[in-house]
C-alpha cells in the first residue's frame, strides 16, 4: 500500500487542469474520435506522398487494360505474391487470374518517375513487382486502363485539402463578419444579417452551381480547385457567421469585454483578441463537422462535370464513370472513389463527434 | 395567431424578391448567352440574333433586365425559355410538383422511420438497439447521396425490382388511373428512399436526445413517482415534450433535403426542379434558370413557413414572443 500524498505541501499536485487539458483527457477517452483522427493522418499522408505511394502513373492508359479487376495479393511460402491477370476469350474485359504466373511483391521498387512531395525527381516507388507488364492493381483499372488506385491517391490530394482551405477561408471570414456584427449591432447587423439569410434560403446546390456558372465552363485544374473552394466558401461562411454573431452579441455584455472596452482597446482588437477566441471551442467542433461539406460540394460539381476536368483525377470526376449501370454491374470496383468518400466523411465524423462531446462541460 | 402567420408571410417577400435579384446578376455576370452558341450557326444572321436579342432585352444592362422580369413575374409570368420555347412557368409546374413529391415521401419515410427508432434508442439506452441505432446513424450520416443514389441504381438493375431511372414508364399515358398511380409510386419509392436515407440518420439522434433530456425532467419523476406505468410515462408524457423540438429541426433540415433532391435527380433521372435547373444552366438558358432557382427557393421558404407555424402552433410563447 502506497502513503497518501501529502498534497498541502505540495501545490503541484493542487493546480487547477486547465480547460485544455481536461479537454484532451476527455477526448483520449473516446476510442472512435481517436480511431477517425488517426484515419485520417494516414489518410493526409497518403496523399502528401501520392506519388510515392501509387505504384505508377495516375494518367497513363493501359490499352491491354482497360476494366482490370482488382489484384488479389496471395502468400505463397514467404512470399506475398500477385499473379498475373489475363483476357479471356469468352468475352470483352473478361480477366482470369493467372496462378502460374506469380511475382513477389517488392517494396522501394523503381518505376515511374515521379515528383516527391512536388520537389524531388526520383523514380521509387512504395510497392510494385518492378516489370511493366505484370502490375499491381489494387482496386483495378477503369474504362481507359488507367490505375484507380493510384488515381484515388491523386484525387485525395483535391478532396482532402478541398475541405481544410474551405474551412480555413469561410470560418475566418464568418468569424470576423458574424464576430464584427455581433459586436457593433445595429443597422450593419440587420444589414449582414439579411445577407446570411438570403444566401441561407437558396437551396444550396442551386445557389453553387449558378455560381459556378458565371465562370467559363473550361478552366485549367488549378483554376477550377480556387473557385470550387470559394463558391463553397461563399455559401459556407452565412450559417458560421449567424452562428458567431450568436455568441457575440451575448459576450459583448460580459465584465472582460467591458473592461477592454473601459481600457479603451479598440473595436476590433476587442473582436480579434476578446470575443472570438471566445467562440473557438465552438468553431473546432464545427469546423471538423462541415469538412464533409466542402468534400461532397467538390464531388457533386466534379461529378457533374463542372468541377475538377479529365485526366487530372478527383473523386468526384472518377464516379462519373460508375453512371453507366451495366457497367457498374460489371465491374463493381468502378464505386472505390465512393468508397474512399465515405471512410473520410466517417472518420470526420467521428473525429467531430468525439471534439464535441469532449468540449461539452455540462454533460459531464 | 392570424397575426403571427400574416408577419411571417410578409417575411417571405424580401426573401424572394432577394432571391430572384441575386440570381440575375449571376446570370448577368455568366459568360455569353443563349444565342451565343447561335452565333457559329450559317442559317442566323447576325441581324436576326440582334433582333432575338433585343426581344428578351439580352441587350440592356442587367437591371433593366430585372425590372422587365419583375414586372411580368408579378403577373404572374416568370419568363419565357429559349431553349424550350415556352413559357418557363409551363415547364416550372410539372418538375416543381415531382421536387415536392419527390422531398415530402422522403420526409414522411424519414420520420417514420427515424422518430420510432429514436425513441426506441432512448428507451432502451446503451443497450445492443441503442449502439446499433447510433452506428446506422453513423454511416447514415456519412455515406454521401451520390454513392448511395449510384448503388440504389445498381441495387435497380441487379435486381428489376425497380426502374432504373425515370419518373415513369413510356408506356404510362396508355394505362388506366390505378395502373398510373401505380406506376409513379414504382418510380418514386427508390429515390425518395435514398433521399430520406440522408436526413434519417440527424432526426433520429435528435429524437433520442430529446427524450433523453425529458425523461431526466422532474415531473417524469414524479410521473413514475405517482406510480404510472413505463409505457405511459414515455409516451404519454415525456414524448410531446420531447417531439417539440424535432419541429425546428424540420424547418432546419429541409435545405439539406432539397439539396439532397437536386442530386438524387441529376444521378436517377427523375425530372425535378434540380434537373431543370441543371439543363437550363447548361443551354444558358437564364430566364429558365432564375426561374427555376427562385422556385426551389420558394419551396424551401415556404417549408420553413409551414415549420414556423407548426412550432408557434404547438407552443404558445413562440407566438406571443414575436
Amino acid at each position: 500500500m502506497s502513503a497518501p500524498i501529502d498534497t498541502t505541501n505540495n501545490p503541484e499536485a493542487r493546480r487547477p487542469r486547465t480547460p485544455w487539458q481536461l479537454f484532451w483527457e476527455r477526448l483520449r477517452r473516446r476510442r472512435f474520435a481517436l480511431a477517425g483522427a488517426w484515419v485520417l493522418v494516414g489518410l493526409y499522408a497518403m496523399a502528401l506522398f501520392a506519388s510515392f505511394v501509387a505504384p505508377g502513373n495516375p494518367e497513363r492508359q493501359d490499352r491491354e487494360r482497360f476494366f482490370h479487376p482488382p489484384t488479389v495479393p496471395r502468400i505463397q511460402g514467404w512470399w506475398l505474391v500477385v499473379p498475373r491477370y489475363e483476357q479471356t476469350k469468352g468475352g470483352p474485359f473478361v480477366y482470369k487470374a493467372r496462378v502460374d504466373d506469380v511475382k513477389p511483391v517488392r517494396f522501394f521498387v523503381r518505376g515511374d518517375p515521379h515528383k516527391l512531395l512536388w520537389m524531388i525527381p526520383t523514380t521509387v516507388h512504395l510497392f510494385g513487382t518492378g516489370e511493366a507488364n505484370h502490375p499491381i492493381l489494387l482496386f483495378g483499372t477503369d474504362q481507359f486502363g488507367r490505375d484507380i488506385f493510384a488515381r484515388i491517391l491523386y484525387g485525395s490530394q483535391v478532396s482532402l485539402s478541398i475541405g481544410l482551405v474551405g474551412i480555413a477561408l469561410s470560418f475566418s471570414f464568418g468569424m470576423l463578419i458574424g464576430g464584427a456584427s455581433g459586436y457593433v449591432g445595429g443597422k450593419a447587423d440587420t444589414l449582414v444579417m439579411r445577407l446570411c439569410e438570403l444566401i441561407m434560403s437558396i437551396p444550396g446546390l442551386y445557389l453553387i452551381l449558378s455560381l459556378r456558372a458565371t465562370f467559363p465552363p473550361k478552366l485549367s485544374s488549378t483554376h477550377v480547385y480556387l473557385l470550387i473552394v470559394v463558391i463553397l466558401s461563399f455559401v459556407g461562411w452565412a450559417s458560421m457567421a449567424r452562428v458567431i454573431r450568436g455568441m457575440a452579441l451575448s459576450l459583448r455584455e460580459r465584465q472582460f469585454v467591458l473592461a477592454a472596452r473601459a481600457l479603451g482597446v479598440p473595436a476590433w482588437r476587442i473582436i480579434v483578441r476578446h470575443i472570438l477566441p471566445n467562440t473557438l471551442s465552438y468553431v473546432i467542433v464545427a469546423a471538423t463537422l462541415s469538412v464533409p461539406y466542402y468534400i461532397l460540394g467538390e464531388v457533386v460539381l466534379s461529378y457533374l462535370s463542372v468541377g475538377i476536368q479529365e485526366p487530372d483525377a478527383s473523386w468526384g470526376n472518377m464516379l462519373t464513370a460508375a453512371q453507366n449501370t451495366e457497367h457498374l454491374q460489371s465491374y463493381p470496383w468502378l464505386l472505390a472513389p465512393g468508397a474512399a468518400i465515405f471512410v473520410t466523411v466517417l472518420a470526420f465524423n467521428f473525429l467531430g463527434d468525439g471534439l464535441r462531446d469532449a468540449a461539452d462541460t455540462k454533460s459531464n | 395567431m392570424w397575426q403571427f402567420v400574416l408577419k411571417r408571410l410578409l417575411h417571405l417577400i424580401p426573401i424572394l424578391l432577394g432571391v430572384s435579384l441575386l440570381t440575375f446578376l449571376l446570370m448577368s455576370m455568366t459568360p455569353g448567352d443563349y444565342y451565343t452558341a447561335l452565333e457559329n450557326n450559317p442559317q442566323i444572321t447576325p441581324q436576326k440574333l440582334i433582333e432575338l436579342r433585343a426581344k428578351w432585352h439580352l441587350d440592356q444592362p442587367w437591371h433593366v433586365q430585372y425590372y422587365h422580369w419583375l414586372k411580368n413575374a408579378l403577373q404572374g409570368d416568370l419568363g419565357y425559355s429559349m431553349a424550350y420555347k415556352v413559357a418557363a412557368t409551363e415547364l416550372i409546374g410539372s418538375r416543381l410538383w415531382n421536387t415536392f413529391l419527390l422531398s415530402f415521401v422522403a420526409t414522411i419515410i424519414t420520420w417514420a422511420v427515424a422518430v420510432p427508432l429514436g425513441i426506441w434508442a432512448a428507451v432502451k439506452k446503451d443497450s445492443w438497439v441503442d449502439r446499433l441505432c447510433a452506428g446506422i446513424a453513423f454511416l447514415g450520416l456519412s455515406i454521401p447521396e451520390v454513392l448511395l443514389a449510384l448503388l440504389a441504381l445498381l441495387f435497380a438493375y441487379a435486381t428489376g425490382w425497380f426502374p432504373v431511372g425515370g419518373a415513369q414508364s413510356p408506356l404510362h399515358d396508355t394505362m388506366n388511373g390505378w395502373e398510373q398511380f401505380r406506376d409513379r409510386c414504382h418510380h418514386l419509392l427508390l429515390p425518395a428512399v435514398v433521399l430520406a436515407a440522408s436526413s434519417l440518420a440527424g432526426i433520429m439522434r435528435q429524437m433520442r436526445s430529446n427524450l433523453l433530456d425529458t425523461l431526466r425532467a422532474e415531473y417524469v419523476t414524479a410521473a413514475r413517482a405517482k406510480g404510472l406505468s413505463e409505457g405511459w410515462v414515455v409516451y404519454k408524457h415525456a414524448l410531446r415534450n420531447a417531439i417539440n423540438p424535432l419541429l425546428t429541426i424540420f424547418g432546419y433540415s429541409l435545405a439539406g433535403l432539397l439539396s439532397g433532391a437536386f442530386i438524387v435527380e441529376n444521378i436517377m433521372a427523375w425530372p425535378g426542379l434540380g434537373r431543370l435547373t441543371l439543363e437550363a444552366l447548361s443551354a444558358k438558358d437564364y430566364p429558365l434558370v432564375v426561374a427555376t432557382v427562385v422556385m426551389a427557393t420558394g419551396l424551401l421558404v415556404a417549408g420553413n413557413f409551414v415549420a414556423d407555424i407548426l412550432l408557434a402552433w404547438s407552443d404558445p410563447r413562440i407566438r406571443l414572443k414575436e
